[in-house]
C-alpha cells in the first residue's frame, strides 16, 4: 500500500504540493514512485521558468516508460534538486523526503482545487 | 479489453509468479516478473528463460518447397543443409516488409519451418497461402500447438545439458538446431509422448543461448525444471532491452510494411545479388540504384535524456527522422537510441539532436549495435 503523508496537497497527476509561505515545494507521490518501477531520470524545468497550473514541466522515466511531470499551481521555478540529476532513484527510496523543484506561487488560491491526504488515498484506491 | 487477448502455455506460470501482464502482439503476455534491470542483467551475465509461445510456427513441405520458400523469402535457401537456419524477410512487391522470420531446414527433404512474429502470423499464414498458388506446397499453421522457452545467456548451455538433459545442445553451432522426440513417463499425457521437439541455437538477445519448441506440457515441465534451477525467469520487458542493445530489429519499430530491409540496415538478408527473383527483388534493386533517401542508424546522446520510439531527430530545427526504439542502455548506461534518419545525416558521427518533450539535446550518429554480442560461433 502506497503511503501519503498528512498537511500536503495532492494532485491527480500524483504529484504532492508543501506549502511553506508563498513557495509550493513539489515532488512525485509514493503512489507514483511505485508505479514507475525503478526511476532512471528525471527530466527537470530550468529556474525562472514560468509555469501555468496543469502545464507539463518534466517527466519522471523507468527503463520501459517515460510519465509527464504536471505542475499543480501556477507560478515561478526558484530551485530545482540537483541531487536527483545524478541519482533519481531517491525518488524510489523516498518521495516524499525528495523534492523535485520549488515554485513562487502566484495564485496560491489554487491549492484549494488540490486534494487532502485522505482524498489523494481514495482516488488512488480507485486506480 | 483482455478477454480477446490470447494466452499462452505458460500463462498460470506467470500469473503464479506475480508477473506484470501486458498485451503484446495479440497475447498477453509477460513484462516483468521483478524488474527489467536485474533480468535482463541476469540473461547478460548467468542465464534467464523466456516464454516465447507466442511466436508462430508455419510448416511448408512438398514438392515444390525450396522453390516457393527461395520466392517468399529474401534470404537464399537454395542448397541449405538440414538443421540449418537463416534469418531474413518476406517482402511486399514495393519492398517493404511482411514480417521478418526464421527459416529451419528440416531433417526430412522439402520440409520447412518458418518462424514468425506472434503479431503477424495471421497475416503471414494468409500471404503465405495468397503466394502459394501454383506450387505444390502445403502450407500449415501450428503455432496454436507449439510452445516455446528461450534459453539465454553464457550459462545457457550449462542449464541446457545439466537441467534439461539436453546433451546434443553443446554440439550445435549457431543458427543450427537439432530435432528429437519427448520421451514418455506416466505423469505425461498420450499428446506428449514422443513429440517432436526442436532445439535450436538462435535467440534474441546478442547472447549464447536456445530456443526450444515442444508441446504446451513439455514446455510447463521445462519451464518448472529451469525456474526450479535457479534460471531466472525474464519477461519482455528485458528481452526489448537486450535485443536492442546488440542492434536487433523489432518488427513494428525498425521493420514494418512500410520500411525496407535496406533502409533498415538488413541488406546483407536480402541476397538480391545471389538470387534472381524472390518478392520485393525488383524493387530493392531499383532503390539500391537511385539510392536509399533514409536510413537506420544509431545515436548516442551526450546527457542522461531518454529517447524513446517516435521522438524526433532534428538538425537546426528541421525534423529529419524518427526515434524507433530508445533506451538508457542498462548494459553500457548511455542514452541511445536507434532511428530512421534522412540519409544526408547517416554518416557515422554526424551531430543530430533529438527532441524530447520541450527540450533538443545534442547527438551523434554511431552503429546501431550497441553492446558487443557473445554468440558461439
Amino acid at each position: 500500500m502506497a503511503k501519503t503523508v498528512e498537511g500536503l496537497y495532492y494532485s491527480e497527476s500524483h504529484e504532492w504540493v508543501k506549502v511553506e509561505g508563498n513557495v509550493a515545494i513539489i515532488g512525485i507521490t509514493d503512489f507514483a514512485q511505485h508505479a514507475m518501477g525503478d526511476l532512471s531520470y528525471v527530466d527537470m524545468p530550468e529556474v525562472d521558468d514560468e509555469l501555468e497550473a496543469g502545464e507539463e514541466f518534466g517527466a519522471v522515466e523507468s527503463v520501459k516508460a517515460a510519465s509527464d511531470l504536471f505542475c499543480p499551481v501556477s507560478g515561478t521555478v526558484i530551485e530545482i534538486n540537483e541531487e536527483l540529476e545524478d541519482a533519481p532513484e531517491l525518488l524510489n527510496q523516498d518521495a516524499f523526503a525528495n523534492w523535485i523543484m520549488k515554485v513562487e506561487m502566484s495564485d496560491p488560491s489554487e491549492l484549494e482545487a488540490l486534494m487532502d491526504a485522505a482524498a489523494y488515498e481514495e482516488m488512488c484506491a480507485n486506480e | 479489453m483482455e478477454e480477446n487477448l490470447l494466452k499462452t502455455c505458460l500463462y498460470d506460470k506467470h500469473v503464479a509468479l506475480g508477473a506484470l501482464m501486458s498485451p503484446f502482439g495479440g497475447f498477453i503476455m509477460p513484462i516483468q516478473y521483478t524488474n527489467i534491470t536485474d533480468e535482463h542483467n541476469a540473461v547478460r551475465q548467468r542465464a534467464g528463460m523466456f516464454d516465447v509461445s507466442h511466436m508462430g510456427e508455419i510448416f511448408v513441405s512438398g514438392p515444390d518447397a525450396e522453390k516457393f520458400v527461395n520466392h517468399v523469402f529474401s534470404n537464399n535457401i537454395a542448397g541449405m543443409e538440414d538443421g540449418k537456419i537463416l534469418y531474413g524477410m518476406m517482402l511486399h512487391p514495393n519492398g517493404t516488409t511482411v514480417d521478418d522470420l526464421l527459416v529451419y531446414k528440416e531433417f526430412v527433404p522439402d520440409h520447412y519451418l518458418l518462424v514468425v512474429n506472434a503479431s503477424n502470423i495471421a497475416k503471414d499464414y494468409e500471404w503465405l497461402c495468397a503466394q502459394a498458388e501454383g506450387y505444390d506446397v502445403n502450407v500449415i499453421n501450428e503455432s496454436d500447438s507449439w510452445g516455446q522457452i528461450a534459453l539465454q545467456g553464457p550459462e545457457a548451455e550449462k542449464y541446457a545439458v545439466e537441467t534439461l538433459g539436453l546433451a546434443p545442445a553443446a554440439d550445435l553451432s549457431f543458427y543450427t538446431y537439432y530435432e528429437t522426440e519427448s520421451p514418455c513417463h506416466p505423469e505425461r499425457s498420450e499428446g506428449s509422448c514422443h513429440r517432436r521437439m526442436i532445439v535450436s541455437r538462435t535467440g534474441y538477445t546478442g547472447e549464447d543461448g536456445f530456443e526450444i519448441y515442444a508441446s504446451h506440457e513439455v514446455i510447463n515441465e521445462m519451464w518448472d525444471t529451469l525456474l526450479a534451477a535457479g534460471v531466472v525467469p525474464c519477461g519482455l520487458g528485458c528481452r526489448d532491452t537486450l535485443r536492442f542493445e546488440a542492434g536487433l530489429p523489432l518488427y513494428g519499430h525498425e521493420l514494418s510494411d512500410e520500411i525496407t530491409p535496406l533502409e533498415a540496415g538488413l541488406g546483407m538478408f536480402a541476397k538480391i545479388k545471389d538470387k534472381e527473383e524472390f518478392i520485393g527483388r525488383d524493387a530493392l534493386v531499383a532503390q539500391k540504384e537511385a539510392g536509399l533517401t533514409r536510413k537506420s542508424v544509431g545515436i548516442e546522446l551526450q546527457d542522461k535524456a531518454i529517447p524513446r520510439a517516435g521522438y524526433p531527430v532534428e538538425v537546426d530545427g528541421v525534423q529529419v527522422g524518427v526515434v524507433t526504439t530508445g533506451y538508457r542502455s542498462i548494459s553500457t548506461d548511455r542514452s541511445v537510441c536507434v532511428a530512421m534518419v534522412d540519409k544526408a545525416y547517416t554518416e557515422l558521427g554526424t551531430q543530430v539532436e533529438i527532441r524530447i518533450r520541450k527540450k533538443v539535446f545534442p547527438g551523434i550518429v554511431t552503429k546501431r549495435r550497441f553492446y558487443e554480442t557473445n554468440y558461439k560461433k
